[in-house]
């Protein structure tokens, strides 16, 4: 079994809104997912399906292999983008609670917060109550209560809205400390950047349908336009530049670890290999810079979504 | 996994920890004491002044029908004119100055009485003199037809039927007041039980929304669970807090008459006055004994049985209604249109119970009212001492459980999907909607 969570062609609707239409998909076990879309696109209704919050009007959800039931509560972590703590509760009491919700035992879970209030340095404020936290602090309560009973499946919906870069940091770390661990993690954004760093596997969701999805690094290859970036330096820069233009396509290229030196992106044929554009670059100058350009996520993100 | 009695130790917990929670257990009691004796302390005050009132009475025939007391006194004028008793009560400045007419004609007299004040009168001064002139003018008639006043004392009777069903069941006034006080105190107690515990878990359930903290919740037990867990949680916490009014009211109320009782033995002056309460004692002892009669001549057990029964079916009915309201709404100020339609069936049947039971308690109106599943619990509850056959009660209480079962499934259908809806206020039409999901 390679495969944690299988969703096939899951439809849902409230009232006439069509909140997903079809959608399909498989996440490796020990695999980091995204699950990309703008706002409105079907995320979280997603999520609240493979949580049991609300039910799919059709399609099926396989967790393990076996058919979701509500015994798999116990076996999901989720941190919902819209989360909170009881204001009034003490951090401890308010986290053994949520802890004792998921199965874990009282004499268990005190073991395993005091673990992971140390880990995360938040030991000193056992007693104080949320009401008198930072919303850094809040956060990461909420973290280890979401962790804390070691489920399979991890759902962390927005987990870095609330973090300072430092405090974001640290969390991205221990998501990938999760899964070296053995969790598979999906991880819902509808920003890219953190995509880059962490995800093995995405997917696009917009408008309640899947648009794309596959490994991420296939994904970028699929979406790639043969573009290098180049920095040159010669001796006459705008001769070189007309020679260049009329042999390939260009556009300006901004990056400022170079000065005085010829900055372009330049797209290749399909025929033409990056050999054939370097040995030319040789030819005329000194090359200090070439790079194959791939599109980030933002940009196949906006480019799907056009084109969809 | 049944999670349920942790949420309902959560609940409580938190309910009964709370420090305005705590505070107004405590202080509620107190406050209504202190309340009670501060109204009781300035009525006194209020009528403490002794009053003057001059009476001149030129017929000379009502003069011995106003006899003095220490809140009252009525100083009798002879010998002078209107002009010069106006001008002395003025100067003195009594209370005021009553006037009667100088005839022997006892018609016209009743009609030639006046009461001169610097301001108006109070009403029950007025209704006072009135009573005693009027006594006394039918006392002198009648003696103008030639009776005896000691015949007419002699004359004067008191009835008290004594009422018996066709069964051979003896009943009386003090019974038909028993069952009242007690139907009433179970009715209305249900009925405050019902819209201060009922607030509270709609405020609990708001919290968890505006908290955010719901959707945490809820991928751990299902909505369901969360919200009974939250009704009986918040039910116990109320049980506490009547609980603990009852002991500490009782203590404190207990205590004062102690403290009064022995101040009237160390302050009481007046010999008499001792003779006089002995004799009210004796009264009240045999009035006591008729009250516990009747108090035992009630179907206690019926009453007993009922009162658990109805309370718990007609508190859960309504609370599974305010939690729905809780989780629709984002705030405490968009609940108001959704709560009008609950308070209106039971201020309903706080009315009913109070003018058609007491009025007949088997009539028509009561009857249907104790088997509608909104009214019933308080109108049964008030009907109930006055003797109901168990199959009316059988047949309310099966209709208040379906309704029950029908209203959780209703409300849990809003609670499941309103718990998750933010920043929408939502309208009826939403509402049915949302159970259609």
């Amino acid at each position: 079994m390679t495969n944690l969570l299988e969703v096939k062609n899951v439809y849902k609707n409230y009232g006439n809104y069509t909140a997903l239409n079809n959608v399909s998909l498989t996440i490796p076990k020990g695999s980091i997912y995204g699950l990309l879309g703008p706002n409105g696109a079907g995320k979280t209704s997603l999520i609240r399906i493979i949580n049991q919050i609300t039910m799919p009007d059709r399609g099926s959800i396989t967790l393990n292999g076996e058919p979701l039931k509500p015994k798999h509560v116990q076996q999901i972590g989720y941190l919902p983008e819209e989360r909170g703590l009881y204001k009034s509760m003490k951090v401890g009491e308010q986290a053994l609670y949520l802890a004792q919700l998921k199965g874990l035992s009282k004499t268990e879970a005190k073991k395993r917060l005091a673990y992971w209030f140390d880990r995360l340095d938040i030991g000193d404020w056992t007693n104080k109550k949320v009401q008198e936290l930072s919303k850094g602090m809040a956060q990461k309560v909420q973290f280890i209560v979401t962790v804390l009973h070691q489920p399979k499946l991890l759902i962390f919906d927005e987990p870095f809205s609330g973090f300072d870069p430092i405090n974001a940091n640290l969390i991205k770390d221990e998501i990938l400390e999760l899964r070296n661990q053995g969790a598979t993690i999906i991880f819902s954004t509808h920003r890219m950047e953190s995509v880059e760093a962490l995800c093995d596997d995405i997917m696009l969701i917009n408008k309640s349908k899947k648009i794309l999805d596959g490994k991420l690094i296939d994904i970028k290859r699929q979406f790639k336009t043969n573009t290098y970036q180049i920095g040159v330096k010669a001796a006459n820069l705008q001769l070189l530049k007309q020679d260049l233009e009329s042999k390939f396509k260009l556009t300006p290229a901004h990056f400022k670890t170079l000065e005085e030196a010829l900055k372009l992106n330049i797209k290749l044929e399909q025929n033409e290999t990056p050999n054939h554009l370097l040995q030319y670059l040789i030819s005329k100058g000194e090359v200090f810079h070439f790079t194959e350009l791939l599109p980030t996520v933002n940009d196949i993100f906006i480019k799907a979504i056009n084109s969809n | 996994m049944n999670y349920l009695p942790l949420i309902i130790k959560r609940e409580y917990l938190t309910k009964i920890k709370n420090k305005s929670f705590i505070v107004m257990t405590f202080l509620s009691p107190v406050l209504m004491i202190f309340l009670a004796l501060a109204v009781a302390y300035l009525t006194q005050k209020n009528n403490d002044k002794t009053r003057v009132i001059s009476v001149l009475d030129e017929s000379g025939l009502l003069y011995d029908a106003f006899i003095s007391s220490s809140k009252l006194k009525y100083q009798k004028l002879h010998n002078v004119s209107l002009e010069e008793a106006r001008q002395l009560v003025e100067e003195a400045s009594s209370y005021g100055l009553l006037h009667i007419t100088k005839t022997n004609n006892l018609n016209r007299l009743s009609n030639h009485i006046k009461f001169y004040s610097k301001e108006a009168a109070s009403l029950s001064l007025i209704t006072k003199v009135e009573g005693l002139l009027a006594r006394k003018i039918t006392q002198l008639k009648l003696q103008n037809y030639g009776v005896s006043l000691d015949k007419i004392k002699t004359s004067k009777t008191k009835v008290n039927i004594i009422q018996e069903s066709f069964k051979g069941k003896k009943t009386s006034k003090i019974d038909g007041f028993i069952k009242l006080a007690f139907g009433g105190a179970a009715g209305y107690l249900l009925f405050m039980f019902i819209i201060i515990y009922g607030n509270m878990i709609m405020r609990s359930v708001i919290e968890e929304k505006t908290n955010r903290v719901i959707e945490v919740i809820i991928s751990s037990v299902k909505p369901v669970q969360l919200m009974l867990g939250k009704i009986i949680g918040t039910s116990l916490a109320g049980v506490t807090q009547f609980i603990v009014w009852i002991i500490f009211g009782g203590a404190i109320l207990i205590g004062l008459s102690v403290f009064l009782d022995v101040d009237l033995v160390n302050q009481s002056p007046i010999q008499q006055n001792i003779a006089v309460q002995a004799l009210e004692n004796q009264n009240l002892k045999i009035q006591i004994q008729e009250v516990v009669t009747s108090f035992f001549k009630m179907p206690i057990l019926n009453l007993i049985v009922a009162f658990v029964l109805f309370f718990i079916l007609g508190y859960l009915l309504y609370s599974s209604i305010y939690a729905a309201i809780g989780a629709a709404v984002d705030s405490e100020t968009d609940t108001q249109q959704f709560l009008l339609p609950v308070m209106m069936p039971l201020i309903l049947s706080v009315y009913i119970g109070f003018f058609t039971v007491i009025e007949n308690p088997h009539g028509t109106i009561s009857t249907v009212f104790s088997f509608i599943p909104f009214t019933s619990p308080v109108v049964m509850l008030m009907r109930i001492p006055f003797g109901v056959p168990v199959w009316q009660q059988v047949v309310a209480l099966l209709i208040l459980l379906v309704s029950f079962g029908i209203m959780v499934w209703f409300a849990s259908k809003i609670y499941r999907v309103g718990i998750l809806m933010y920043g929408k206020k939502p309208s009826y039409k939403d509402l049915v909607k949302w159970i259609k999901y």
